[in-house]
């Protein structure tokens, strides 16, 4: 980014030397067995794969010919656009269903004139395309984005020129530069390092952020410059595209030798280049084939749990319809049977098949078909383009909130799907990943322990808060802030010092860190800093921390001019985060040669440094298994010092007898730091003797220097010997510094009720530590961890020891929970990848489910992509609950594409998580607004919408059935054809689509203030059948009302004072009015938010009758027929027309109002009752009660921050109550 | 979190953040928006207000149709020969039958005029959909149009091809009783102009269209047409025409324009042409006067008063349940009540 502008060729090491275990190794030779089995299937089926490197030309042609590097994840192409997106828009069966009928209603059967049929259907049918093309357009734009990154390839002569990715072809040399990604499949040539070595990041494939080494054929390492590639020819014989990420089988021929390939030298398309300059590759393979977009699975169509409920509504419908389509056609055959043939004006005898009484059988049965097209109505074909239309502007709306925009990336949120916008309020259970989403993978140096004396000063906010509480509760004033959930809004906004006297002297001070200019070091002790350490008692032993700290590192350091300071490429960040916090306190690591480090040491910030030579003369490597690292160096005084950092538990093993003088305080610091969430290492030293070293590296050389399968075991073994005797200095606390707002946010999605489970690939000590700096995991909780125990036995018999164990660990702590009475218990399950592979088999999973869901948190470590995914499956089919994942990685695409609802964390590199998620979101903080506002109110609306559509086309549907009893069952309605065609298009969804859009139960503030309300979508409130079948009656009785109540009133008698009767457009017209109007109103009714565009939508839609009318009455009568003029010439002067509208409209609403009223008088939901509050404004009058209602309305929760106080005020309590008063809260607990 | 960040965050916007999403109170959500809510006051105050309205309503539209004076004489039983009593089709589908019949009204109270005359009939499928459709608006609008005659199956055509104008069931089953009134021994003459909408007359039925083939088939349905007078003056046709929606309906037949007195008797003099037998159908002679509402209709008036009486019970129920079982309204209490409901 913004690294200074001429930056020095940095000078090329022999990395062999450091990286001890990893590097020294014969290379060609590899595996005999294994390579022998890798030549002799190559050429075979699955292996039949020819790059001829350097020569892309000849893969221009077959049957060499491979695929470009073009990618494309559209749905659709311009060809298959048409015909594939009208067989998805008419797979819904109501979508099939109006086609069918628009088919029929160009055949005589129909009731309606065709236009009327086929009209709305283009309509709604050419909008959800349109949609469609919309999305998949978008799509295509971001692939266009990618297909159009710039990489360096060769074009010939030794001459390296810029081509968009997607003009690569298989055989191409590529030149990727430091930073950038591959471009395709790569076989590593050569690296700006002399042995071939560079460093990947796989973020984006495996969510993994430590870099991996990868390293070229030695054969291949001359190849490291431009003018190189001139003459290169080579020929790579390998396996075909498969989406194995961790193996490849493949030999390279080169200057007519065969050398074999291993996954070593590939590098993947997605992962990206870092800590080197440059390398070489040659592209094996492109586009689709790479490995990458080989595991790209096809993102599955998800549909929320509403519209499968919808479905199974609009079954109903379907039953509904069929039945009264039989009563209909039955009555019509009766009727044509037994009535007709006296029906002398229709003249039954010169009838055709439609309505011959002769023979009513065959009649009724095509009447059948007519009865099926009239009642159609019962179906609403505008529901799912009004969905459609409601969701995709409630996803403009999630799109467009500028709180969920992030400043830092300048990311909005994104809706990328728009169908899953009502699940976001029906979330049970949030599964998380780590690094990325809950973290940001930055480390800062926060506090240490040197002999025994803890250093540093900066605190963890739990405590902050809860002494903030008791002092507020102790001393009774009503602080307007200290009792309000939202605690952290009020720390977080101070700034300087914080100081609170509680009673009885409990003083607890915190020193905001003044915004902390350094990058990976937030550490405030002025004991330590600017060489004040020099005046601590245990100054020699500080120095041998600091030592420690500088040295024990594999980090490369990089000058800074505009700094003038050095920057460190470190391998981890923990490990950055050392050598920042050793620069700061005056060990500045700058250099570093094949043999040595140099450190400059300042003693006092007066005195020049004095630069040191420390020679390395051994690196024992960092290894998850070893869990620590050494370094064996030689100080300018010939001394030999072995320095090592690790676990705590391990090195506390290995301390010498007279180690241990500080053991039992830096434990106790270690536990208070790992309470705070901080990860903690150990340090420790050993001097040696020279005798003893040389003993000693006599082994290890040899053991360097081995081949064969037993080397790494060996070389561990070795490290071993040495790395005892130790002595403990102290520890360090990084702290795994935490997207802004994370603990707040688990916080608020706590109290909302939802389940946050944490899937990370880390160890199980990374993930522990931030379960207590998120607040999932806290003090007093009982964690019950389980991991299977690794034993050496048979593969078959370990695992079946292994299922054994973890079953008799997970039925224990089942008895553990069931058995627990104390209230305030909370349970944590931590579980590792190896037992997760047991628990998730067929015959264990319920059992691991039940315990599961009996814990407050849940903490998976060592997961792999796939068990994410597994473990989202088993929540999402074992719980039947709705899952949100939600992930930064590729590595998470599995369990973002299972879950009910995946969320991609953007901004960060890498789009296959966002790619693949329904909605993307640019920080962790962000998901509580997307589920608790956005989520709760789509989920309301699109409930109410639902139910509203369901009762408004039944009230208007069941009218045209009752109207049959009186025609004979004939298959008339009353209703003119264009009426009934704008019902449902123009005249009523206008006001349902703003009722979709716009309604809010409770202001965005008051969401975010009461997330009990939450709880209402994930309970299905309101969609749940008694709602569902409350408004089905609803329409029953709206259209019983409106038909009777209608012919009732204007029967056989003159409806005007010039003494003409009523036809039957005058009817249909009127009665069409009344359904306006009571519909309308009805929608009024449901509604709880009035904007002007609702008042323009709903009001609008009931004068639009009455323009559509008078516009209608004024066209030609051949087109309206008998409804030529009427609403000018018969209908509006007549007063019976408004006094009917008058009383339909009231009687059709005033059972819904009565329920409503009753309902919010005497049993009110939260909703109302805030809404109340509101209204009066008693918020702003009594806000004691309001802060009272607010802390009442969350879910009773173990997890979280606000817990996490209330826990530690319970035990403040208890202290307080046991001791004297005069204790000091510290950071202790 | 603050809404005053979104407020004035447009004002740093030129930074890299061309993503940042435009602040507006609409796409934010944030429009000024009335939210009522259901207070107990509400509602009470809506039902009794609706009960205020409609009440008076309902009394006045009873007065309304209290005033309409109607006399409704059914004459299709009386008005065959006793001898034909038994094979009414036969009698009124009996050519050489005389078909005349006298009926004697009495008028009950004071009429004022006009005084309407509909026939009435009953058990009639005007709005069957075979019938319905059976009609051609082209072809009665214009001239040159005659032969537009889809639709009118099946009296489309005469025997030989030539068009029936005006084509279709509708007109063929035209109704054909005929009335004429005496008061002692003054004629009253039935004005039979002005009985149609002007819009039919002025625009969907031709000045310059007159009657073809008409009644001239085999079948003959119901009435017949002057062939000398243009559609747009054909008014029992034009009223007809004008499908009712119920099967049973009353059709104007023309005005009196007599004020009638209490207990006089009008003499009718009908002929008894439409065959109404043949599917068991009542046919009735109505006069009728008019208030401003109309008709006489009690029904709409009872219901207006029915809804408004359900509407002051329901202010009434809902006042005591207030008393006897008063919430609080913003009652916090009821919050953590609601969260146990919901929590069950």
């Amino acid at each position: 980014m913004g690294r200074g502008g001429a930056r020095r060729r940095r000078e090329r090491l022999r990395w062999s030397k450091l990286y001890s275990f990893a590097c020294i190794r014969p290379s060609v030779l590899l595996d005999a067995d294994a390579a022998a089995a890798a030549a002799d299937s190559l050429g075979g089926p699955g292996f039949s794969r020819i790059v001829h490197c350097n020569q892309p030309r000849l893969h221009r042609k077959k049957p060499l010919k491979y695929p470009t590097n073009y990618i494309s994840t559209t749905k659709y192409n311009i060809l298959t656009f048409l015909p594939k997106a009208l067989f998805e828009q008419f797979r819904r069966v109501a979508n099939l269903y109006f086609l069918l009928a628009a088919i029929l209603s160009l055949t005589p059967v129909t009731p309606f004139s065709a236009v009327s049929m086929i009209a709305p259907l283009a309509f709604v049918v050419g909008l959800s395309m349109a949609k469609e093309a919309l999305e998949d357009w978008r799509r295509f734009m971001q692939d266009m984005k990618v297909n159009s990154r710039k990489v360096g390839v060769h074009k010939g002569d030794g001459q390296f020129g810029y081509k968009h990715w997607q003009k690569i072809r298989v055989g191409d040399v590529v030149k990727v530069e430091k930073d950038q990604f591959f471009p395709a499949d790569l076989l590593l040539l050569s690296s700006s390092y002399e042995d071939g070595i560079c460093y990947v990041e796989t973020m984006n494939l495996d969510g993994e952020t430590n870099l991996k080494v990868k390293r070229s054929l030695e054969i291949t390492l001359q190849l490291d410059e431009d003018e190189a590639f001139r003459d290169f020819t080579a020929t790579i014989r390998c396996e075909d595209p498969n989406p194995s990420l961790y193996t490849f089988v493949g030999n390279f021929e080169y200057e007519r030798q065969v050398y074999a390939l291993d996954p070593n030298q590939i590098l993947l398309r997605d992962s990206k280049l870092r800590n080197t300059s440059y390398v070489y590759g040659v592209v094996i393979f492109t586009g689709h084939d790479s490995k990458v977009m080989q595991n790209a699975t096809k993102s599955p169509s998800k549909r929320s749990r509403i519209e499968r409920k919808m479905d199974k509504i609009i079954y109903i419908l379907f039953t509904l319809l069929v039945l009264i389509s039989l009563i209909s056609s039955i009555g019509f055959a009766l009727k044509t049977k037994y009535g007709m043939p006296h029906w002398w004006y229709l003249q039954p005898q010169n009838t055709t098949n439609l309505f011959d009484p002769s023979k009513s059988l065959i009649s009724g049965i095509f009447h059948l078909v007519t009865a099926l097209i009239l009642y159609g109505y019962l179906i609403p074909i505008s529901l799912y383009v009004s969905i459609e239309v409601v969701k995709v502007l409630q996803a403009m709306f999630i799109n467009h909130d500028l709180l969920m925009y992030d400043e830092d990336t300048g990311n909005p949120a994104q809706a990328r799907t728009s169908n899953l916008n009502e699940e976001l309020g029906q979330v049970h259970t949030i599964l998380s990943d780590k690094t990325g989403t809950l973290t940001c993978n930055q480390m800062d140096f926060l506090k240490c322990s040197i002999a025994g004396v803890s250093y540093g000063r900066g605190s963890s906010e739990v405590e902050i808060a809860a002494a903030k509480q008791i002092a507020s509760e102790a001393s009774g004033t009503a602080d307007q802030n200290s009792n309000d959930p939202d605690l952290w809004e009020n720390n977080r906004g101070d700034s300087g010092s914080l100081e609170i006297e509680i009673e009885g002297g409990i003083t607890y001070s915190v020193e905001k860190a003044a915004k902390s200019k350094i990058k990976g070091f937030s550490f405030e002790d002025d004991r330590l800093m600017h060489g004040n350490w020099t005046k601590e008692p245990n100054a020699a032993t500080i120095i041998l921390f600091f030592r420690i700290l500088a040295l024990c590192q594999t980090a490369i350091p990089e000058f800074n001019e505009e700094t003038g300071s050095f920057n460190y490429e470190a391998e981890s960040p923990d490990e950055g985060a050392f050598l920042v916090a050793a620069r700061e306190f005056g060990f500045e690591f700058c250099k570093r040669t094949q043999s040595s480090v140099f450190i400059r040491e300042r003693y006092s910030s007066s005195e020049h440094p004095i630069e040191r030579e420390f020679k390395i003369l051994n690196l024992l490597e960092f290894s998850s298994k070893r869990k620590r690292m050494s370094v064996i160096v030689r100080d300018e005084s010939g001394q030999i010092l072995l320095l090592c950092k690790g676990a705590d538990s391990i090195i506390f093993d290995r301390l010498s007898k007279n180690g241990r003088t500080y053991e039992a305080e830096t434990s106790k610091h270690l536990n208070e730091y790992g309470e705070a969430g901080l990860r903690t290492l150990a340090l420790a030293y050993r001097v040696l003797e020279e005798s003893e070293y040389s003993a000693w590296n006599g082994e290890f050389f040899k053991a360097k220097t081995s081949i064969g399968s037993d080397r790494e075991s060996h070389l561990e073994r070795v490290s071993d010997l040495i790395e005892r005797e130790l002595i403990l200095i102290g520890a360090t606390a990084v702290e795994d510094k935490l997207q802004r707002g994370v603990p707040q946010c688990i916080d608020k999605l706590a109290q909302a009720g939802l389940k946050i489970w944490v899937l990370t690939g880390d160890k199980m000590e990374t993930a522990i530590n931030i379960g207590y700096a998120c607040s999932l995991l806290r003090q007093g909780m009982k964690q019950i961890c389980l991991s299977a125990t690794n034993n050496d036995l048979l593969a078959q018999d370990a695992k079946k020891a292994g299922k054994e164990s973890l079953l008799m660990q997970i039925t224990n702590a089942l008895q553990m929970v069931k058995l627990e009475k104390d209230p305030h218990a909370a349970f944590a399950l931590i579980i590792d990848g190896k037992a997760l592979t047991y628990a998730l088999e067929e015959d264990m999973k319920d059992q691991f489910l039940s315990l599961a869901v009996n814990c407050a948190s849940v903490i998976c470590c060592r997961v792999s992509p796939k068990q994410k995914a597994l473990v989202t499956r088993l929540v999402k089919e074992g719980t039947g609950k709705t899952t949100l994942a939600i992930g930064d990685g590729a590595n998470d695409v599995g369990m973002i594409q299972e879950a009910d609802i995946g969320v991609g964390i953007s901004g960060v590199e890498g789009m296959q998580a966002v790619m693949a998620s329904d909605f993307s979101i640019s920080q962790f903080r962000f998901l509580e607004r997307l589920l608790v506002v956005h989520g709760h109110w789509c989920y309301k609306r699109i409930a109410q919408m639902i139910c509203y559509f369901f009762y408004k086309n039944i009230a208007f549907g069941l009218t045209i059935f009752y109207f049959e009893a009186y025609t004979g069952f004939s298959g008339q309605s009353v209703y003119d054809d264009w009426y009934m065609l704008l019902f449902n298009v123009v005249l009523t969804s206008l006001p349902v689509i703003s009722l979709g859009v716009f309604e809010q139960d409770v202001s965005s503030e008051v969401c975010l203030q009461f997330p009990a309300l939450y709880q209402q979508g994930p309970k299905n409130v309101f969609f749940d059948w008694y709602r569902i079948f409350g408004w089905m009656g609803n329409g029953l009785y709206s259209s019983l009302v409106i038909f009777f109540l209608t012919i009732g009133i204007i029967y056989d008698q003159s409806f005007r004072a010039g003494g003409q009767t009523a036809d039957m457009a005058a009817v249909g017209t009127t009665m069409f009015t009344c359904i306006i109007w009571a519909v309308n109103v009805q929608i009024a009714l449901t509604m709880s938010h009035f904007t002007w565009i609702q008042h323009v939508f709903v009001w609008g839609s009931i004068i639009t009758w009455y323009l559509f009318l008078i516009a209608y009455g004024m066209s030609s009568p051949l087109i309206s027929g008998n409804n030529y003029q009427i609403l000018l010439e018969a209908l509006g002067p007549a007063p019976i027309y408004w006094f009917v509208t008058l009383v339909v409209a009231a009687a059709c609403n005033i059972p819904y109002l009565a329920h409503i009223s009753f309902q919010r008088q005497w049993n009110p939901l939260d909703h109302h009752v805030i809404q109340e509050i509101k209204y009066y404004k008693k918020d702003v009058e009594d806000q004691n009660m309001w802060k009272r209602e607010r802390s009442k309305a969350r879910q009773e929760t173990k997890i979280g921050f606000t817990a996490r106080v209330d826990a530690k005020i319970r035990q403040l309590k208890g202290k307080l109550h046991r001791k004297a008063p005069s204790s000091t809260v510290q950071t202790s607990t | 979190m603050s809404r005053a960040s979104s407020g004035s965050g447009d004002s740093d916007a030129p930074r890299r953040d061309s993503k940042r999403p435009k602040y507006s109170r609409f796409t934010q959500q944030d429009l000024p928006a009335c939210k009522p809510i259901l207070t107990p006051r509400w509602v009470i105050s809506a039902f009794t207000l609706v009960g205020i309205v409609f009440v008076p309503i309902g009394v006045a539209l009873l007065l309304a149709s209290n005033k309409v004076v109607e006399i409704i004489d059914r004459y299709d039983t009386e008005c065959v020969p006793d001898n034909m009593a038994n094979d009414k089709v036969a009698y009124v589908q009996n050519e050489g039958i005389d078909k005349t019949c006298t009926r004697i009204l009495t008028v009950p109270k004071d009429m004022g005029r006009p005084i309407y005359v509909y026939y009435q009939l009953d058990n009639f499928y005007q709005n069957h959909r075979r019938y319905v459709r059976s009609q051609n608006d082209a072809q009665l609008r214009d001239a040159g149009k005659a032969n537009y005659t889809s639709d009118c199956a099946p009296e489309k055509k005469t025997s030989d091809g030539s068009p029936i104008v005006p084509c279709g069931l509708i007109a063929w089953s035209l109704f054909n009783d005929t009335y004429s009134f005496v008061r002692g021994n003054e004629n009253l003459a039935v004005n039979k102009k002005g009985i149609s909408w002007k819009s039919d007359r002025e625009h969907k039925f031709g000045k310059d269209v007159y009657p073809k083939n008409f009644q001239n088939g085999t079948l003959i349905g119901g009435g017949k047409l002057d062939p000398n007078k243009p559609l747009s003056e054909q008014e029992d046709l034009i009223v007809w025409m004008r499908t009712a929606a119920l099967p049973t309906f009353r059709k104007l037949y023309g005005k009196i324009e007599t004020d009638l007195k209490e207990n006089d008797t009008i003499t009718v003099t009908l002929e008894n042409n439409y065959n109404a037998y043949s599917f068991s159908g009542k046919k009735k002679l109505v006069l009728s006067t008019t208030s401003w509402l109309g008709g006489k209709n009690d029904f709409l008036g009872f219901a207006y008063l029915s809804f408004g009486g359900l509407c002051f019970f329901l202010a009434t129920a809902f006042t005591l349940a207030y008393m006897i079982n008063p919430r609080k309204l913003e009652d916090p209490l009821s919050l953590s009540r609601t969260k146990n409901l919901l929590d069950h």
